[in-house]
């Protein structure tokens, strides 16, 4: 019983190996293809971090900066109603806005898979990680839209007050950004249709991957901001 | 799983791929000369030349504006401009001197020389800074064709809230203004972004941080500065487009709204403005006073802890450009303190160059004239500065000429003179012909002598209590000569750069006669772009540099002997590259930035008078970004293989341009420059 064990554990090593052995080759091989030759490395920087990274790392320094100035102004006149109207917290559908704070989180788990199945060379499925991050970032936009909607229906405009203006600015900010990520995470859909996203390129994905997160993160930020916090 | 390599860009540099435009993207530009070159250029000494030629029209603008003013204002009662164009003038004055001046120069200075003097072939993102420069120029041009649509804004460069409402300035000035510099705002952040990616990723083998010449690193802050600030702006433009484009509320006094919001938000970014544009200019003096003073930097890491010191405190005394808004006690009091901090790290950077000069053997030419101008300026506007941190003092000062006199004696005396110094010094690395030092010191004295007998006087005036901003003031108040002197002046600095454009031809025509080859390192000079030819081959270096020291091509240069005597060791005519671009991969040229950049001013202009044109603007952006995302890597039939510089995978983030080549010879250029380090 014991020696049926080891062998079936032995056999499973020995497949796992040469998965691993065959991953490789296939890597230096895919690699290989975008170097002339060994010296010819792009991916040499000071910092260890590629460019294209680096930039988009140092691009959303100075977006914090944008939504900071945007969360200020909420802040100053989130209570100021002087012109009439309701505030923003008269109108808020906490519930509503809750899931679909849940829909935009959930998003960050699914592009989390998209870049873990492009680094493993998994085209087919990266494409449908990021189909569903784009349909989850659809459904949030949806919602915001509905949202918006109802607020301006419940007597809440862009023009009615000072902290409509604010409301609709800072959120309307964040929705453009989402819907810009969604842009790019479907032209990296058709881009990889056609190929030219093979797995040496996986770092393109991550790339639209952090500018997602980041979107995702600020969403939290103006989640507990403007919504939860009274 | 295999994956696909079948995209055109999956193929190593230089093949052709048999399929030139793949996805009907365009081929690439292949012109080297003419204007097509120039439009399609990618290389950032070309960049940086049009910054500074497109800075140096701006500045022409700009000037007349400032001529306008001081005429307006050489005597009483004054009838030349009437309130209303006055208005005008000034705020654009002050707009273009800041934001299409001063700053596209400091960019000319930085895209031009840290690829060079950090040892790479190009910045991070060749094609990201062609867009920056056409979307700055593009902003440029919004913002000034205010003046043939309808009149520019009026409310001055700060264009403080209530004031920038439709109420108090109905015409379309304030839009122009708004558009115009979001626009450049966008170009300024595409910049920063290229530039401390290039400083921090490109590097030359040796070359670490702290190895990085001064001007390099006041760069480097200067980009942060800029990545940080210009959001704040943007945002509060953006509010501030909300409110007079579409009825929002957020400057809007009746409902209740904070003007001081627009005031915060506009000085949050303003402050560090004011050291975006007056670092680089540090950069500069910093490298042009040891050459002429023959030592090196005196405390070289003093001087890059000031500028980074600088750059974090910049953030923290916004406010005092507030003191007589009502901010309150406690915030004037702490905004006081480190308003007065600040003079700290500015007053280290004097110390340091004043050091740097004590006991160097000094050769008075034109660049260290105008570097010893910009120390002696500065200082005085630095002391005028600390007495505006006092914040009783500046209650009786604010809004009147003495501070006019002291952002002058700043940003003029401060930026300017360095930059000029800047040009005198650079000239023949980039042009290949030195300017006449003779007519650059004559122009010196004149431009130093007109200045202060421009912004001199003000002080004076500014204490007798002369506002700022009004268009006239009556007899009988004791202004009449003061003013009349600064109008002199201001028309002694016009002559004193009317005689530097002359010397720029003269010195060309003389040049071009001459015939002679200009020498790589004509000033006996310190930093990497010494070492290669003038002007500048467009490839850079022959071979990525290997840096061992600070002052790696002094050293090279000199050493001590025996007796502890620095003597000279090595020609420079012997170090110096001999700029062959064999087997040097360059990024190809693209027509996209340009596509882009013309579609942003269509989207201003759509926005103030017609959505369509919005649409068309629109459109040429979306179709630059997928153009630009999918055009080839190469032109494919470019004879020196080029090298992808774009991964195929980034839609829309613009991020979509990898390294260029400069790595590919690093492996061969470590020990060709070894050898040269024997020599």
């Amino acid at each position: 019983m014991t020696d049926t064990t080891t062998n079936e554990r032995l056999a499973a090593a020995e497949a796992l190996e040469q998965r691993a052995g065959k991953e490789a080759a296939e890597r230096s091989a895919v690699a290989g293809a975008y170097a002339d030759d060994p010296a010819h490395d792009h991916h040499i920087t000071n910092t260890g971090i590629s460019n294209p990274k680096l930039a988009m790392w140092v691009f959303l320094g100075s977006e914090c900066l944008l939504f900071g100035g945007l969360i200020s102004t909420f802040l100053l006149y989130k209570n100021n109603n002087l012109a009439g109207g309701p505030t923003p917290h008269d109108v808020y559908d906490i519930e509503l806005t809750s899931i679909s704070s849940f829909v935009l989180l959930m998003s960050s788990l699914t592009m989390v898979l998209a870049v873990s199945a492009i680094q493993r060379g998994e085209q087919a499925r990266m494409r449908l990680w990021l189909v569903s991050t784009a349909l989850l970032g659809g459904t949030f936009i949806g919602g915001q839209a509905y949202e918006f909607q109802v607020f301006v229906k419940e007597g809440l405009g862009f023009t009615t007050n000072s902290a409509g203006s604010a409301f609709f600015a800072l959120t309307g900010f964040h929705g453009v950004h989402v819907t810009i990520g969604i842009v790019m995470l479907l032209s990296t859909v058709i881009l990889s249709a056609v190929g030219r996203i093979p797995r040496a390129r996986a770092e393109a994905v991550e790339i639209v991957g952090l500018y997602w997160h980041f979107v995702d993160i600020v969403w939290v930020l103006i989640f507990t901001v403007v919504y939860l916090i009274p | 799983m295999t994956t696909t390599t079948t995209g055109p860009l999956a193929l190593p540099s230089g093949t052709d791929t048999g399929r030139p435009n793949p996805l009907g993207a365009f081929a690439r530009p292949t012109a080297a000369t003419g204007w097509r070159s120039w439009v399609s250029t990618v290389d950032h000494k070309r960049i940086g030349i049009m910054y500074g030629a497109s800075a140096l029209i701006f500045f022409v603008i700009g000037g007349i504006e400032a001529l306008l003013i001081r005429l307006q204002l050489a005597q009483p009662d004054g009838v030349l401009l009437s309130a209303d164009a006055y208005n005008q003038v000034y705020t654009m004055h002050g707009t273009t001197m800041v934001f299409l001046v001063v700053m596209p120069i400091g960019a000319a200075f930085m895209n031009y020389l840290i690829p060079l003097q950090i040892g790479a072939r190009d910045v991070a993102f060749p094609r990201l800074n062609a867009l920056s420069f056409w979307i700055f120029l593009g902003g440029g041009i919004l913002l000034n064709s205010s003046w043939l649509l309808g009149g520019g804004a009026d409310g001055g460069w700060f264009n403080y809230a209530p004031n920038n409402g439709v109420i108090y300035s109905p015409s379309r000035g304030i839009d122009f203004w708004n558009m115009g510099l979001i626009i450049a705002g966008i170009a300024s952040l595409a910049g920063a972004i290229n530039l401390i990616v290039t400083c921090l990723n490109m590097r030359a083998p040796g070359m670490k941080l702290f190895r990085m010449p001064v001007f390099t690193w006041m760069g480097l802050v200067t980009q942060f500065l800029l990545l940080f600030a210009i959001p704040v702006l943007t945002a509060a433009q953006f509010l501030l487009l909300f409110d007079r484009l579409f009825g929002a509320r957020f400057f809007d006094v009746d409902a209740g709204a904070d003007p001081l919001l627009w005031e915060h938000l506009f000085w949050i970014f303003g402050h560090p403005e004011v050291y975006i544009m007056v670092l680089p200019a540090f950069g500069v003096i910093s490298e042009i006073i040891p050459v002429f003073s023959r030592k090196p930097l005196f405390g070289y890491p003093f001087m890059v802890f000031s500028g980074i010191a600088i750059g974090f405190m910049g953030w923290g005394v916004w406010a005092h450009h507030m003191f007589a808004s009502g901010v309150g006690p406690l915030s004037v009091a702490a905004f006081s303190i480190s308003t007065m901090f600040i003079a700290v790290p500015t007053g280290v950077k004097i110390f340091n160059w004043l050091a740097t000069m004590w006991g160097g053997r000094l050769k008075f030419e034109a660049p260290l004239l105008y570097s010893v101008g910009l120390v002696t300026m500065f200082t005085i506007g630095g002391l005028s500065g600390v007495t505006h941190a006092v914040a009783a003092s500046d209650t009786q000062q604010t809004d009147t000429y003495y501070i006019v006199a002291h952002f002058h004696y700043v940003l003029f005396g401060g930026a300017l003179f360095g930059f000029v110094g800047g040009w005198y010094f650079w000239w023949p690395k980039v042009f290949g012909y030195k300017l006449g030092d003779k007519v650059g010191k004559v122009n010196f004295w004149i431009l130093l002598v007109g200045f202060n007998l421009t912004f001199g006087p003000m002080h004076i005036l500014g204490l007798q209590g002369m506002p700022r901003r009004t268009y006239t003031y009556r007899d009988g108040y004791g202004f009449n000569l003061w003013n009349f002197v600064s109008t002199i002046g201001a028309f002694t600095i016009a002559t004193s750069f009317l005689i530097f454009f002359a010397n720029i031809l003269t010195s060309r025509r003389k040049a071009k006669a001459s015939n002679l080859a200009m020498a790589a390192d004509p000033w006996d000079a310190r930093s990497l772009e010494w070492t290669i030819q003038s002007p500048t081959p467009a490839h850079n270096f022959d071979t990525s540099p290997t840096v061992h020291r600070l002052d790696d091509f002094w050293h090279r240069k000199y050493q001590e002997n025996a007796e502890g005597k620095v003597v000279r060791i090595a020609r420079s005519e012997d170090l110096v590259q001999p700029g062959d671009p064999t087997g040097v991969h360059l990024p190809s040229p693209s027509y996209w930035p340009l596509v882009i950049a013309v579609g942003l001013p269509f989207v201003g202009w759509g926005l103030i008078f017609n959505l369509w044109l919005c649409l068309v603007g629109g459109l040429l952006i979306v179709a630059g970004i997928y153009g630009w995302i999918l055009e080839p890597a190469d032109a494919p039939a470019a004879e020196s293989g080029h090298h992808p510089d774009t991964g195929p995978g980034q839609p829309a983030s613009d991020q979509a341009e990898a390294a260029d080549g400069d790595r590919h010879d690093r492996d061969e250029g470590t020990e060709s420059e070894e050898a040269a380090l024997v020599d």
